[in-house]
């Protein structure tokens, strides 16, 4: 079997008497969409959290490309390979769409400490901005200010910065969140095409898109995970149509 | 987008009035105004300093006079000893020559910068705005008690520093060499703006987050725009103790640390040429309304409240738009 990309083994993390995330094991294989749902309150964002580097685990330990991570800061973890995008869009609001994404693509190329050259005659930035902006169906708004976009196009936006890192693995928090039945639609599209460059871990409450993308799906709930496995394993286990998707559908 | 070139215009039109003012003062025999110019420069140089750090960078510094003061105290002493024929501090020679003065101004007060700045960007928000502040007076309160180089007294220069080929005593050539610095100060500030740095410490104002999520710590970037931005008012520290002939504690007042503030709300927080206007407007206001009132700074106060209530953008932005950020 293939080397996981992303590996967790028993992750836990408490904020005073809660156990927000207890005791998480799952890997992330080459190729694959990984789905994580769970109903609110479950420990997702803390998961994304702890995965991207914003929280450290009380015990357990995040292996990512084989390397050990779990002491390695935001920023480290992302120049590894690790490409997110948020639950809310966060963009650089004053920047334009095409300067936010190559903003991504100079972090990607090395350190910040290049004082002379104009970054808007940087070719070697501005058009491959252009082609991440094109992939994601935004080419026409490369210039439009991010606090201008709407909804839907700011989470374009979210993945396309993530594609412009070339990651080993994407991290997408709810990337449909907020968008209407047509968009969420032309997302689904965006992200299958997306899985032919890195595997994605994909946290996300519509489950048309989780049960039309996901390779693997596992359940969080209350910090646990309750099952992991195919969508039709999912959709038949009990367990989990008690505590979600009973839910979901009452 | 014709903002864009509206904002070039007028600050095409900024730096001519500033050129232009001493000259006309000049040929009308009015030696005070080519003062006030020179003035009005190298507080927008101070002020060039702190945009970097407050405007680019988002870090509201509330302790640059501190960075002004070094660099005053580093012409001050230098000169000093020159003068005297003994040697400075650490036994290095005294001189009374602006550019290795300058150079040891940027470098001293930009390490300080960093050594301050290491310290304060562990916190954000008022915290750092009130850490900034504490050092700033901390070194105001050494500068008070130092004996050796006048205390409260505060340290002439008995020679105005000299620049090669230039008589610096003549007023208009002493501006000329603070226009030229200003000048070079505000295309430093562009190119750094314009950046691959300057993307990444734009970013670190506006969303530090999103900046680490793309590989980028946000720390080391804002560090090393805050000591750029310390040595640059550090220089513009040397030229006022130049101006002026005499450093004293008052350079490190955190009323000067207000002031820089205040050049940069009023002129337009992040533009080019905010400090510039900013500076112009600051000194109008004290030489006009000052010849009227002693209450003038009441009536800053006022116009000040106006600009943060309904032009946030302050002068250059009221005139000449949002910026664009293509």
């Amino acid at each position: 079997m293939a080397e996981a990309a992303l590996a967790l083994e028993d992750v836990a993390i408490t904020f005073g008497a809660l156990k927000a995330v207890d005791g998480v094991s799952l890997t992330l294989m080459p190729g694959e969409i990984h789905a994580l749902i769970g109903p609110n309150g479950a420990g997702k964002s803390t998961l994304m959290g702890l995965i991207s580097g914003s929280l450290r685990p009380d015990r357990g330990r995040i292996t990512f490309g084989g390397r050990d991570v779990t002491a390695l800061p935001v920023a480290a973890r992302a120049r590894l390979g690790l490409g997110r995008s948020f639950q809310v869009s966060s963009l650089i609001p004053e920047f334009s769409a095409r300067r936010n994404v190559m903003l991504a693509l100079q972090s990607r190329a090395g350190h910040p400490f290049h004082f002379f050259r104009p970054v808007r005659h940087d070719r070697a930035l501005t058009t491959s901005a252009e082609a991440c902006l094109a992939e994601v169906g935004l080419a026409l708004r490369a210039h439009v200010r991010a606090a201008e976009l709407s909804h839907g196009e700011r989470r374009r936006l979210e993945i396309a910065m993530a594609l412009a890192l070339a990651p080993s693995a994407f991290l997408l928090d709810e990337p449909m969140a907020g968008l209407g039945a047509e968009g969420t639609a032309d997302l689904v599209e965006v992200l299958d095409r997306l899985r032919a460059r890195a595997p994605i871990l994909l946290v996300e409450h519509d489950m048309d898109a989780v049960f039309a993308l996901a390779d693997r799906v596992s359940v969080l709930a209350s910090g646990r995970l309750i099952a992991t496995g195919t969508v039709a394993e999912i959709r038949q286990d009990a367990a989990v149509r008690t505590a979600y998707l009973g839910e979901a559908a009452s | 987008m014709p903002r864009i070139g509206r904002e070039q215009g007028l600050n095409l039109g900024l730096a001519l009035a500033l050129l232009a003012a001493p000259l006309v003062a000049l040929a009308l025999a009015e030696p005070f105004y080519i003062t006030l110019a020179t003035r009005i420069a190298i507080l927008a140089l101070a002020a060039v300093g702190l945009n970097l750090a407050l405007g680019l960078g988002g870090m509201v510094s509330f302790g640059h006079a501190a960075y002004f003061g070094i660099g005053g105290y580093v012409a001050g002493i230098m000169a000093h000893h020159a003068f005297m024929g003994t040697p400075g501090p650490l036994g290095i020679p005294g001189t009374g020559q602006m550019l290795p003065i300058w150079a040891m101004a940027m470098v001293i007060s930009g390490v300080v910068a960093a050594v301050i700045g290491a310290l304060s960007l562990r916190t954000s928000g008022i915290f750092f705005i009130m850490i900034t502040l504490a050092f700033a007076q901390m070194l105001y309160y050494f500068a008070l008690s130092w004996p050796a180089y006048g205390g409260e007294d505060g340290l002439p220069i008995f020679r105005r520093n000299a620049f090669p080929g230039l008589n610096t005593m003549r007023p208009i050539q002493f501006f000329a060499v603070v226009y030229v610095a200003l000048m070079l100060a505000i295309g430093v500030f562009a190119m750094l703006r314009e950046s691959r740095f300057g993307a990444a410490l734009m970013a670190a104002r506006q969303n530090p987050a999103r900046l680490a999520a793309l590989g980028t710590a946000p720390f080391g970037v804002m560090l090393v725009g805050f000591a750029i931005s310390g040595a640059i008012t550090g220089l513009a520290g040397a030229l006022m103790a130049d101006l002026t002939r005499f450093v004293s504690p008052a350079m490190m007042a955190w009323t000067l640390s207000g002031e820089l503030i205040v050049i940069i709300l009023l002129g337009g927080t992040g533009r080019l040429f905010g400090p510039v206007a900013g500076a112009a407007l600051l000194v109008g206001f004290e030489v006009v309304f000052g010849g009227m009132t002693e209450h003038w700074q009441l009536l800053l106060g006022i116009v000040l409240l106006l600009v943060v209530l309904f032009a946030r953008g302050g002068l250059i932005g009221t005139l000449a738009g949002r910026e664009g950020h293509g």
